[in-house]
């Protein structure tokens, strides 16, 4: 697009200011976001590059790529980038900044300037990690469990925790201020039952913040006292309980994966509206079980404990409680499906990775049942299986839920918009390479490949093999949306304010947004997601 | 144990058969729900794809009873999954009487199993087919898991901790042991193989092993050897309690409490004697924390045991 002479681009966030301090000292919600995108591409890109090379050594059965030290150091580095430095910030630190005080007409978000600070808490922790990466990195797994972590261990466990330990003071910062955030600053008109669903989901994604980390704040700081004062709380040689090691971790490391996950059903709630221009089926419904989930997520962690040696009884009400997590999963799962019915189904790229996420997340959901089911659990569990569950869940789910809020919001975050027919071969590509990485892994957990074996015995070569071909496709799709992005940075088609036709406060407001969001604060007058309806059909399912 | 191509692992045990049902109802649910959800959503999909002409949605409004029921019907199959894994992981805690025993000691990087006849195997357990085994495990070192896959069994062997599961292997042959808790740098190293041998066969194979004598017979010198019996005298006005008949029996302790004394209580109270002090006792033993390897407490243990056993009582708690 020419601009005629003289007249003069609106002023947006972007060209505010172009100097680097305006960016490094922002307190601009949008521009926080923008710098987390940037730190978390970066975090994707390492952790996904651990992950190829253990696929590579994992082609054949002989530990014969990189020694046994080596490989125990890449399962770790790619879980400890992965989860704790891309899963857990991904979705509400890059578009709950960006987006939450954009959906409730805010003008940023509660407390600014905690906002960026949670950003500069967040890179020093995840300096910590990679120093502890080029130093000689981390073996424990990134479960750290003891005595492992806190006696035996000759890596550099305590710089690794220690990075995990100051990152979590940034979730909880995040968690605190969406929490305040949705409280306080709702644009008139704005009730509680007219949140946008995923503002629904950020709201119960904060709750589990900040209220489980500081579980493993405490758990990974009472490692780093075993490691360097003896004190022996999780030594079993000075009269320590190891597996109090496991019930903290757990208390947060399960809850956190809700965090990991409920962000992504929030994009996923948008995205099935947005592209069928219809109605969220049950908004109270699907709002609700965010909630139910964040509260259930507190009452499960026992259920990775069914082998560690807790009571039998124990194990029994923790399956039970683990089975209850699939009543409010499968109202996400069925409601986001009746949302299709009598729909206007656009085939945008936003959509194809909402629709690859349901199929996904429906096996990855499923799967879990096996899981919660104690005696299949005790054959399982610590197989390829596990990896393969969890993996469809977190990448299967979040990260195309990641993707799909990336081409969705992206012309809002940029104003330009990204080559449609890439976009779409992306998701194509990483819908087909998931499902051969990981797919195989079921089977072979099944047939009892345990997890963090450096070498294998020789029946399994043949489902590695097929992971590792699905390895090197998805890693293909996607490098091919980092680079259709940045090229449209420069030569993307203006995208207008609402390029969706899409409902929701922020796209009441050019793209990219100005400074202050709103030119005036924008007033609620009807329920969410009010798409605009035929008249000449009706009916229910 | 062959190399061939497989989708479904050989099933060696009695759990396993059990557990493969339960697998087998699992996948059954999964599939169905897997096929609804896809059949709809590829279904809505298409016909309802925005064209001309058809660029809006039409009103639908939801039915609550079809949003009661979505939730209801797959919490009761789930119920189904819970009682069922329940009643089979209950079970695999829960040894026959008369179970052989084998005693685990893991380590970095390293199966070692003890048979109660005194014979002792690295990486390697023999035993006869169509009999229970009971393992009672513990770890010289880190967290380490016991997984026979074709068993369906897995155990975490902790240190300093006695855990144990059972299994009763259904056929003769061979079948790979693993360690299925990551270890330390050769965890992928730790590994073995049970050998399943008809009855003959197995007898022929434990006169043939090597053996120093049984472990409770060491335990008992072990026991002398280290002044046990100076206090332990079984009289009635000894120092110390009486262990004849102790194992398996509700011990009173001071304070009013009561415990069962299972292994894990008499190695917790040779260990460290003033944990739990029997009721009308002086805590005079000294402690052994730090003074016994795993190998002589489990001879210990099992000598123990063996006074039970003598008394006429049966070797099951």
């Amino acid at each position: 697009m020419t601009i005629p002479l003289g007249a003069r681009v609106p002023e947006n966030y972007l060209t505010a200011d172009y100097r680097l301090r305006s960016w490094l000292f922002t307190t601009d919600h949008k521009r926080i976001g923008i710098l987390y995108l940037i730190s978390l591409t970066f975090y994707f890109f390492v952790g996904g590059f651990f992950a190829l090379l253990m696929r590579l050594e994992l082609v054949t059965p002989a530990g014969d790529l990189v020694q046994p030290e080596t490989y125990n150091r890449l399962f770790t580095m790619h879980g400890v980038i992965m989860l704790f430095f891309f899963l857990v910030p991904s979705i509400p630190a890059v578009f709950g900044n960006f987006f939450l005080p954009l959906m409730i007409g805010a003008r940023d978000v509660a407390f600014p300037r905690l906002n960026l600070a949670s950003w500069y808490i967040f890179n020093l922790g995840g300096l910590l990690a990679l120093a502890s990466i080029i130093l000689g990195g981390v073996d424990t797994g990134w479960t750290f469990y003891t005595p492992y972590s806190s006696v035996y261990s000759n890596s550099y466990v305590l710089l690794a925790a220690g990075g995990i330990f100051i990152m979590g003071f940034s979730s909880i910062i995040t968690g605190l201020n969406f929490i305040v955030t949705t409280h306080k600053l709702r644009a008139p008109g704005l009730t509680w039952g007219r949140l946008p669903l995923f503002v629904w989901s950020l709201y119960a994604t904060a709750l589990i913040q900040v209220l489980a980390t500081p579980s493993i704040t405490i758990a990974l700081g009472l490692i780093g006292v075993d490691r360097l004062l003896k004190v022996g709380i999780f030594d079993p040689a000075l009269g320590g309980d190891p597996v109090l090691f496991q019930h903290l971790f757990w208390f947060y490391s399960h809850p956190a994966v809700y965090v990991m996950i409920l962000p992504g059903m929030g994009v996923e709630s948008e995205l099935i509206t947005t592209f069928s221009r219809q109605r969220p089926y049950g908004y109270a419904f699907i709002a609700g079980s965010s909630l139910a989930i964040a509260v259930l997520s507190f009452l499960v962690w026992g259920h990775h404990m069914f082998v560690a040696g807790q009571s039998v009884f124990a194990s029994l009400i923790f399956s039970l409680l683990s089975f209850l997590v699939a009543i409010p999963s499968g109202v996400k799962v069925f409601s986001w499906t009746a949302t299709l019915y009598k729909g206007a189904v656009s085939y945008a790229t936003p959509m194809l990775y909402a629709l690859g996420f349901i199929g996904l997340f429906t096996i990855g959901g499923l799967t879990g049942l096996f899981l919660a089911t104690l005696a299949v659990d005790v054959h399982v569990t610590d197989t390829y299986f596990v990896i393969a569950h969890f993996h469809y869940i977190m990448v299967g789910g979040m990260v195309m839920a990641y993707l799909g809020a990336m081409h969705y919001w992206w012309p809002k975050m940029t104003g330009k918009r990204y080559p449609e027919a890439w976009g779409r071969l992306s998701a194509l590509i990483v819908f087909v390479g998931f499902n051969l990485t990981f797919f195989p892994q079921f089977l072979m957990g099944y047939l009892g490949m345990p997890r963090r074996y450096h070498a294998y015995p020789p029946e399994f070569q043949i489902y590695h093999v097929l992971s590792s071909a699905g390895a090197s496709i998805l890693g293909v799709g996607y490098l091919l949306p980092l680079v259709y992005f940045l090229w449209s940075l420069r030569y993307g088609a203006p995208a207008g304010a609402d390029p969706w036709d899409a409902t929701g406060l922020e796209w009441r407001t050019p793209s990219p947004p100005p400074t202050h969001n709103f030119g005036e604060t924008p007033v609620v007058t009807e329920a969410p997601y009010a798409y605009r309806l035929r008249e000449d059909e009706g009916g229910s399912p | 144990m062959d190399s061939g191509f497989r989708i479904f692992p050989e099933r060696g045990s009695t759990n396993a058969e059990g557990v493969d049902d339960l697998y087998f109802y699992l996948l059954l649910v999964s599939f169905v729900f897997s096929a609804l959800i896809f059949i709809l959503v590829i279904t809505f999909a298409v016909k309802y794809r925005r064209r001309p002409g058809r660029e809006r949605a039409a009103r639908v409004t939801p039915q609550p009873a079809l949003e009661i029921a979505w939730m209801v019907l797959p919490f009761a199959l789930c119920l189904v999954m819970f009682v069922w894994g329940a009643r089979l992981y209950v079970r695999i805690y829960e040894a026959p009487p008369g179970a052989m025993e084998v005693y685990v000691v893991a380590r970095q990087w390293m199966w070692k199993l003890q048979h109660p006849e005194g014979s002792s195997e690295i990486n390697e357990l023999h035993v006869p087919v169509h009999r229970p085994v009971r393992l009672v495990m513990t770890s010289q070192d880190v967290i380490h898991s016991f997984y026979v896959p074709a068993f369906r069994i897995k155990q975490d062997v902790l240190p300093n901790r006695y855990t144990s599961i059972w299994f009763q292997a259904i056929q003769p042959g061979e079948y790979p042991l693993l360690c299925a808790e990551y270890c330390g740098t050769k965890h992928s190293g730790m590994t073995g193989r049970i050998v399943v041998m008809t009855d003959p066969d197995y007898e022929r194979w434990m006169s043939e092993a090597t053996s120093q004598g049984s472990l409770a017979a060491v335990g008992l010198q072990l026991f002398r050897g280290l002044g046990c019996s100076g206090c332990h005298t079984g009289a009635a006005d000894a120092r110390a309690p009486r262990l004849e008949g102790l194992f398996g029996s509700r011990v009173q302790l001071e304070g009013g409490r009561s415990v069962v004394a299972d292994e894990a209580y008499l190695r917790e109270s040779i260990l460290d004697p003033r944990a739990k002090i029997v009721s009308g006792f002086q805590p005079l033993m000294p402690v052994f924390r730090g003074q016994l390897n795993e190998d002589d407490l489990i001879r210990l243990v099992a000598y123990l045991k063996s006074l039970a056993v003598r008394e006429g009582r049966p070797d099951q708690p």
